[in-house]
């Protein structure tokens, strides 16, 4: 049973919630807040007696949807997950998720604890909380301007790990050099995901500058094989540090529009080997991928863990579809350049040539530094761009983007105005047609929160 | 005609959108029928000094900084030190702006020489200075978005780039942003500088393509989309520094 501090705050931030549910206002963050003034240990507290224990899911891209898929899988395992589900990956998240999860006495309603945490907040989570598993899916440059610095990060989130209890499993993504390198700062056990498909990727690193040099000795890496942005087949030049054996891994990709076939390898192959992943992207088969290696440091058997990501659906902007008007949109959150990259290429994959709306803010949630989007590829798109409206608090840098990426003006419209962007883009599709809606986070709040008004989606808290 | 253009370091010092500065030199000379190389320079390979016209050298992250630090004190300073003395022109943004100046002072330990090719000095500031950036120059208005924690100071040699607006600029002591010294631009604007400054690009390829080809006058271009976001953002800087 939860100490009688936990309860207090737990009491007080349940008062709270209680609150903002009768003014009308959902998913805020202030009862996490209240409940953690009161009692900084309130998660530890509270998540002690959970008889599955706690997976921490972080990473820069990837994680929302990880979290999403392995608590789908839980549940069909017959688990109660409690899960920070709409997208608060702070520790005051993880608090709210707690406490609309528990009892007015603070005791939880759930039996596994799924927190998605933010990169940045890993280091302090992990000092808080005893998970039984920690997935990291991915590093890459994020939101610099509140994150400062890849290496920097990767030190603090490489001496948090080094502080764990052996009994923690870490699930880390073997392609990703920074990632991958802090398995070795674990005392306990690690499971380690790629891709092995020769046939997908390329052999030089996207134009972004996170990984190219050994997280170990700092001399250049080399890759054998690109998969996305720095994941792929690496090694040091120098030091002899290389990509760990692979205990999940995609033996075999076929990617299509609506999703992608992938055949499981590893040193356990067997039965239920076949893994359909029902969102298009290489980025999506590594979030299946981690999925399947967190259901496996949880012991789910495999048939469990393939039959709920065959039958997964989209979540808030991670390329979620609507309809509006006989037309389908698509919602692609962009926050970071290989987030944006691995989006397009998922668009590109298929040939299609987009109708988009685009949309760039600058709020502390969007990064307010938006340099960024020059280190995105836009010039892979360009070619393809077969019209685009541009809009947000800073339309004008994304219009002058696309400008310097070869879009010719004729194709480009700059609207001001949530309502007037998405009315300009949807109309200028046709009947039937698809429109990709790419935007930074608080953008795709405001255009979400104008396709809810208008009564095509569901506001975003009921996710 | 033709423009030879190196990227300084851009496996260890490209962060913050560098990469746009030197699409928007490309873009620019190319947009004038002048035809682009850009070459990459790093660490442990050979600088052909002759070769450049322009020089872009961006910020960096604090590892990457010891590497290029130490390359720098070796046969690639003295490169680069041929390069600029050989009439190229350089564009260099926050780490190296600070790395072109005299020394670089921390927190703890000895000063970290410089190139010394800025008479300029930095030192470790306690606060990181980071938010929306807004200059005024002689030749036009300078936005982009600063993050640092350097205080960089002028010596006499050096000019200041321009006069902060909002912002802290150099130090956010005395109000100057960047440096200009000879064809040497430093500055601490990112978010891309030269896409929505694009009269400090042109500025640097008049200077870049005189060295091989004389006097030009470059041919004005619509710089419509580029005046747009110069505009937005520094309205959003002055609501929101
Ligand atoms: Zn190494």
């Amino acid at each position: 049973m939860p100490d009688s501090l936990a309860t207090l705050a737990n009491a007080a931030g349940k008062i709270t919630r209680l609150g903002l549910t009768l003014s009308g206002r959902g998913g805020t963050a202030l009862p996490g807040l209240v409940t953690l003034q009161l009692d900084p240990d309130f998660i530890a507290a509270a998540t002690r007696a959970l008889p599955h224990g706690v997976v921490l899911v972080s990473g820069t891209n990837g994680k929302t949807t990880t979290a999403r898929m392995l608590s789908d899988v839980a549940r069909a395992a017959g688990w109660q997950p409690i899960h920070n589900r709409s997208g608060s990956n702070l520790e005051r998240g993880i608090a709210g998720a707690l406490l609309a999860d528990a009892t007015w006495r603070g005791e939880p309603r759930g039996d596994l604890g799924l927190f998605e945490v933010d990169e940045a907040s890993l280091p302090r989570v992990l000092g808080r909380v005893r998970p039984r598993a920690v997935v990291i899916t991915n590093l890459f440059r994020d939101q610099l301007d509140r994150y400062f610095e890849l290496d920097q990060l990767a030190r603090r989130i490489g001496d948090a790990i080094a502080a764990l209890d052996p009994s923690v499993t870490l699930v880390l993504n073997a392609d990703d050099p920074i990632v991958a390198s802090l398995g070795p700062r674990h005392r306990g056990a690690a499971l380690y995901f790629g891709v092995d498909d020769p046939s997908v990727g390329g052999s030089v690193p996207q134009a972004i500058s996170d990984a190219t040099r050994c997280p170990r000795c700092r001399a250049p890496l080399r890759y054998a094989r690109v998969v996305l942005a720095h994941e792929g087949d690496w090694s040091c030049t120098s030091c002899g540090l290389t990509r760990p054996a692979r205990d999940v891994s995609a033996s075999r990709v076929a990617l299509a529009a609506a999703g992608s076939e992938v055949a499981l390898g590893g040193p356990v192959p067997g039965a239920f080997d076949d893994l359909r992943v029902p969102l298009p992207g290489l980025y999506n088969v590594y979030n299946a991928l981690a999925t399947v290696a967190a259901a496996r440091a949880l012991d789910i058997e495999r048939a469990t863990v393939t039959r709920a990501i065959g039958s997964f659906r989209a979540a808030f902007g991670r390329l979620e579809q609507v309809d509006v008007a006989g037309r389908s949109v698509r919602l692609v959150l962009v926050k970071n350049p290989a987030g944006f990259n691995a989006a397009i290429a998922a668009l590109l994959e298929t040939g299609r040539r987009p109708r988009l709306l685009a949309a760039l803010n600058d709020r502390d949630a969007d990064g307010r530094d938006v340099s960024w989007i020059w280190d995105a590829d836009f010039e892979s798109l360009a070619p393809s761009v077969d019209h685009a409206v541009v809009t947000g608090l800073r339309s004008r840098d994304l219009a002058n983007r696309l400008k310097y990426a070869g879009v010719p003006r004729e194709r480009v419209d700059v609207v001001d105005g949530w309502a007037a962007a998405i009315d300009r883009a949807v109309g200028g599709v046709p009947r039937g047609g698809e429109l990709v809606v790419l935007a930074t986070y608080t953008a795709m709040l405001a255009l979400r929160g104008e396709l809810a008004r208008r009564g095509h989606v569901a506001p975003f808290w009921e996710d | 005609m033709d423009l030879r253009i190196a990227h300084l370091y851009p496996d260890l010092m490209s962060i913050y959108g560098d990469r746009g500065n030197v699409l928007a030199l490309a873009q620019r000379a190319r947009w004038r029928d002048v035809a682009v190389e850009v070459r990459p320079y790093s660490a442990g390979v050979p600088f052909d000094a002759e070769w450049p016209d322009l020089l872009f050298f961006g910020g960096g992250q604090d590892v990457g900084q010891d590497i290029v630090g130490a390359d720098l004190a070796g046969p690639g300073g003295d490169a680069v030190r041929r390069m600029v003395a050989g009439g190229a022109a350089a564009l260099l943004v926050c780490g190296g702006y600070q790395l072109f100046g005299h020394e670089y002072v921390p927190e703890q330990g000895a000063p970290i020489p410089g190139l010394g090719m800025l008479d300029v000095r930095t030192r470790a500031g306690k606060k990181r200075f980071v938010g929306n950036l807004v200059a005024d120059t002689p030749d036009g208005r300078l936005v982009g978005f600063e993050n640092h924690s350097g205080r960089t100071y002028l010596g006499p040699e050096a000019k200041p780039l321009g006069t902060v607006v909002v912002g802290h600029g150099n130090n956010g002591e005395d109000r100057t942003e960047g440096a200009v010294q000879g064809r040497v631009i430093g500055t601490y604007s990112h978010g891309s500088c030269l896409p929505k400054n694009p009269w400090l690009a042109d500025k640097l390829l008049g200077w870049a393509l005189e060295r091989r080809h004389g006097a030009v006058s470059l041919r004005p271009l619509d710089d419509a989309e580029e005046r747009a976001a110069s505009e937005q953002a520094a309205l959003v800087a002055r609501a929101r520094p």
